[in-house]
């Protein structure tokens, strides 16, 4: 199968060139992945600011948000961005434990955004601002509870992964698998930027 | 526990005969197979050569099989309705039964007919054509089938348990909210179009890399048979439509599990952002659907002309254009939501001008026959049928494309007539010709011939005379989903009409499953591998492809490599040696996306039902299969070379001993 991939090289194809071959396979595709990705957070964002205003005598944006505990949560995320791209640093020197150890600093950041979120979540619930409030309300919970469960989806895959390498160190595979992963918490950082901005920022505004 | 079930009679769906008779025959079925598979020791076979597989052209073959199933029900629907609306008055369905069966009818044929036996032609040629030994992701792609599979099961169990949906195959909000259709049939539809929509567009995923990394050496992009060029302009759009599906899915959703206001009348909700959400899936999804039947007919008129294709370029360039433009028209479709006349010609100009690449390519395949060497087998004869009915079914559709005169044929059964001229005509019609091209490379042994032009003459006939009068009925004011109309009205003689033509249809059908059965009996074994003198690489190799598709990976230089090839030979030209044989590197089989998909479908059951103690466990087990696909390292093997030398020789023998 990876065979006629590996011919465009005009490589010899032993085990490894194949499972080079099919990580490169794997990436690309990841990264289509992200594309549909984007056009599914780009819905969600288009019903949001559709439906932003429709308020139905509920609280608005104005009077919901708390900015201090979002602005927490922006540099707690921007900096797992960062400590994932450490991680990743690591993995091309070559350091295992340096790698599973950024990558757990990671996921600890990870978490702490989880936690203030869904926190902020509750809080909002007990002030009677719940999914079923208003279309305004439906459209903020879906989109950055959409967003909190890709968070926590990657936050799992970590895991998975931090046992993989401490099983089998750095491989091709286990390499492709951070890289992976790195992308996709990346593209999570910056699809919080929108979030940020076009919810919070342009909500209290 | 069982939350809103109060009595058996919530659950499964009681009192009308013909339901009940449906629910005795399901029964029946299920303990034959169960009863044929036990006697003849054949679950192991089941379960290695085909429920955990993860070759694609097994993967296509169960395809194809699901989506004749689909037909069939699909099928039943449509002459249900047509028995009812055949005489005025009738009173063969109640109002309810016939709201569910239109529904039913549009969203089985479409998503679990069309899109499967689509997927299913997709596994079959696409790997062979461009001269690869797999799919890109074979696991993926397995997984794929049974998210499809499964989904499809989901939506049709909705008929015996709990309730069909009945707002319309799209679902227009507010009639699909909570608070006008309580049932669970609304929620069976969104988690059977859910789950199998993830299966869409993991294969849109699936096969974009497939064709973009994996052709054989020499295949430009620009040297690419035409059925894969409709595969990847397809599939393109699959990546940009399927999301907006899986969004809107869940907005509904949403509203009608926690009581979220998106499209709801009240609390700041908005029905109309709905409907255009599911239209700028919905219109693409139609071209994702009839462009690969493009692509098919390019193949066949090519084949069967003995001519090169006419226009090889400008039809690349009108299937790319097709695919981009198809996201640029989704408000034709409400042309009454009055959005005012600046919008409505927008989409009125956009939808027209789709009409030039269809009509480019209209004359690429005219050109094609033009002087060629035509035969006339039956996919030949599907693709000369499909000419005439896709130009009328074109022009009425540019018709309804004119955004004032559509306020006059909006929902009334001139778009119906419309939309099955293009989908039958185009779809159905083209996806009939490439089963019955690929069929002896799918299986290795031909169809009869003789039987398939009694169903091709019968289901053509048959068309016309059932779509033909409807266009007539909707300018006389008789719109859709009607389930009966009175006698003053003077539809009846052209809707008995019509039901005539839905017969010969059926019968059409039935002459397709003799066929089949037929040619299964006396097995007419195709032992060249070429059985139709074909053109591209698929031709190359036995019938049926063996396992790993090419033992050697093949150079490609031309457009219809194969055919240049055999030209050679004819001259006597020496072709380069085959290089050396070499160990082949397989995936293995999984059970996971079987396994997998059993929890989805569980997830899926116990959120219809509002039964978080299975919906739950069910979501522990979609998640519990990814993480223990995530730990599986050892997936592949290599076929070793003595293997492949015998698996070639006994082709090469098979060839030899009949040539």
């Amino acid at each position: 199968m990876a065979k006629s991939v590996a011919h465009h090289h005009n490589e010899e194809h032993g085990h490894e060139h194949v499972h080079h071959d099919l990580d490169s396979l794997k990436s690309f595709g990841f990264w289509i992945f992200l594309m549909t990705d984007v056009i599914i957070f780009g819905c969600l964002f288009a019903v949001y600011v559709v439906l932003r205003n429709n308020t139905a005598g509920g609280p608005t944006a104005d009077e919901l948000f708390k900015m201090p505990g979002v602005i927490a949560e922006t540099f707690i995320l921007l900096t797992s961005s960062f400590t994932s791209g450490l991680a990743v640093l690591a993995m091309h020197a070559g350091k295992r434990n340096q790698l599973i150890g950024w990558l757990a600093v990671t996921f600890l950041l990870g978490a702490a955004f989880i936690t203030l979120e869904v926190t902020e979540f509750i809080d909002m619930v007990h002030e009677g601002a719940t999914i079923a409030t208003s279309g305004f309300l439906s459209g903020f919970f879906t989109l950055v509870g959409t967003h909190g469960l890709h968070v926590s989806i990657g936050l799992v895959w970590m895991i998975g992964l931090m046992l993989q390498l401490r099983k089998r160190g750095i491989t091709k595979v286990t390499k492709r698998k951070v890289e992976v992963l790195s992308l996709y918490w990346h593209f999570l950082d910056v699809v919080w930027i929108f979030v940020l901005t076009v919810v919070y920022l342009m909500g209290v505004m | 526990m069982w939350g809103n079930l109060e009595s058996f009679s919530d659950f499964f769906v009681t009192g009308d005969p013909m339901i009940l008779g449906a629910q005795v025959s399901i029964a029946l079925a299920m303990i034959a197979i169960v009863f044929v598979l036990t006697v003849f020791k054949k679950w192991g076979w089941l379960w290695r050569e085909w429920l955990t597989t993860v070759d694609h052209k097994r993967v296509g073959i169960m395809y194809i099989i699901a989506s004749i199933l689909m037909l069939f029900r699909g099928g039943v629907d449509a002459l249900l309705m047509r028995l009812q609306l055949a005489m005025p008055d009738s009173e063969f369905l109640h109002a309810e039964h016939y709201n569910q069966i239109f529904t039913t009818h549009g969203v089985i044929m479409i998503l679990f007919m069309a899109m499967p036996l689509m997927f299913g032609l997709f596994n079959i040629a696409v790997p062979l054509q461009i001269g690869a030994r797999d799919v890109a992701y074979p696991f993926l792609n397995a997984l794929s089938f049974w998210l499809f599979f499964f989904g499809a099961m989901l939506f049709n169990v909705s008929f015996i348990i709990g309730g069909s949906p009945d707002a319309g195959w799209l679902a227009y909000p507010p009639l699909s909210e909570l608070a006008h259709n309580p049932g669970v049939g609304q929620n069976f539809y969104i988690w059977g179009i859910q789950i199998s929509g993830i299966g869409s567009l993991a294969t849109g995923i699936n096969f974009v890399v497939t064709i973009l990394k994996m052709r054989a050496p020499g295949m430009k992009l620009m040297k690419m048979p035409m059925f894969t060029w409709s595969v990847l302009s397809s599939c393109l759009m699959i990546l940009f439509a399927f999301p907006i599906l899986t969004v809107t899915m869940a907005l509904l959703f949403l509203d009608r599990f926690l009581g979220a206001h998106f499209f709801t009348l009240d609390a700041g909700g908005n029905p109309m952002m709905y409907i255009n959400m599911i239209w700028m899936w919905g219109h693409p999804e139609v071209y994702i659907v009839v462009v690969p039947a493009f692509g098919i007919f390019s193949e066949v008129v090519a084949t069967f002309s003995r001519k090169k294709l006419f226009g090889y370029s400008s039809m690349v360039f009108a299937m790319i254009s097709i695919a981009v433009m198809s996201f640029f028209t989704w408000a034709h479709h409400f042309f009454t939501m009055g959005s005012g006349a600046d919008v409505n010609a927008f989409f009125a100009v956009s939808t027209m001008i789709i009409a030039i690449p269809t009509g480019v390519k209209i004359f690429n395949w005219l050109f094609t026959m033009f002087r060629g060497r035509i035969r006339f087998t039956t996919p030949m004869l599907w693709t000369i049928a499909f000419i005439p009915c896709f130009i009328v079914g074109g022009m009425t559709g540019v018709m309804l494309a004119v955004a004032p005169a559509d306020f006059q044929f909006h929902n009334s059964y001139f778009l119906i007539a419309h939309f099955h001229q293009v989908l039958i005509g185009g779809v159905a019609f083209g996806y009939f010709a490439g089963l019955y091209y690929w069929w002896p490379k799918m299986f290795g042994f031909a169809l009869n011939e003789r039987l398939g032009k009694w169903a091709f003459w019968f289901w053509n006939i048959g068309f016309y005379v059932c779509f033909m009068p409807q266009y007539f009925l909707g300018l006389d004011g008789m719109t859709r989903r009607l389930y009966t109309y009175d006698f003053d009205m003077g539809w009846g003689p052209l809707n008995m009409i019509s039901t005539v033509g839905g017969f010969l249809m059926g019968v059409g059908f039935l002459f397709q499953v003799w066929q089949i059965a037929h040619s299964i009996k006396f097995h007419k074994r195709d032992t060249t591998g070429d059985f139709w003198d074909g053109r591209t690489l698929e031709w190359s190799i036995p019938s049926p492809a063996p396992l790993y598709n090419f033992a050697t990976d093949p150079q490609v230089k031309d457009v219809d490599d194969w055919w240049e090839t055999k030209q050679k030979l004819a001259r006597g030209e020496k072709l380069p040696p085959k290089p050396a044989l070499e160990p082949i590197h397989m995936p293995k089989n999984s059970a996971i996306p079987f396994i997998m998909s059993i929890f989805w479908f569980g997830l899926g059951f116990g959120l219809v039902w509002d039964w978080l103690w299975m919906a739950i466990p069910s979501f522990i087990g979609v998640a519990a299969c990814m993480i223990a696909r995530s730990f599986t390292y050892d997936d592949d093997y290599y076929i070793p070379v003595d293997e492949i030398k015998r698996t070639e020789e006994a082709a090469a023998a098979l060839k030899g001993a009949t040539t």
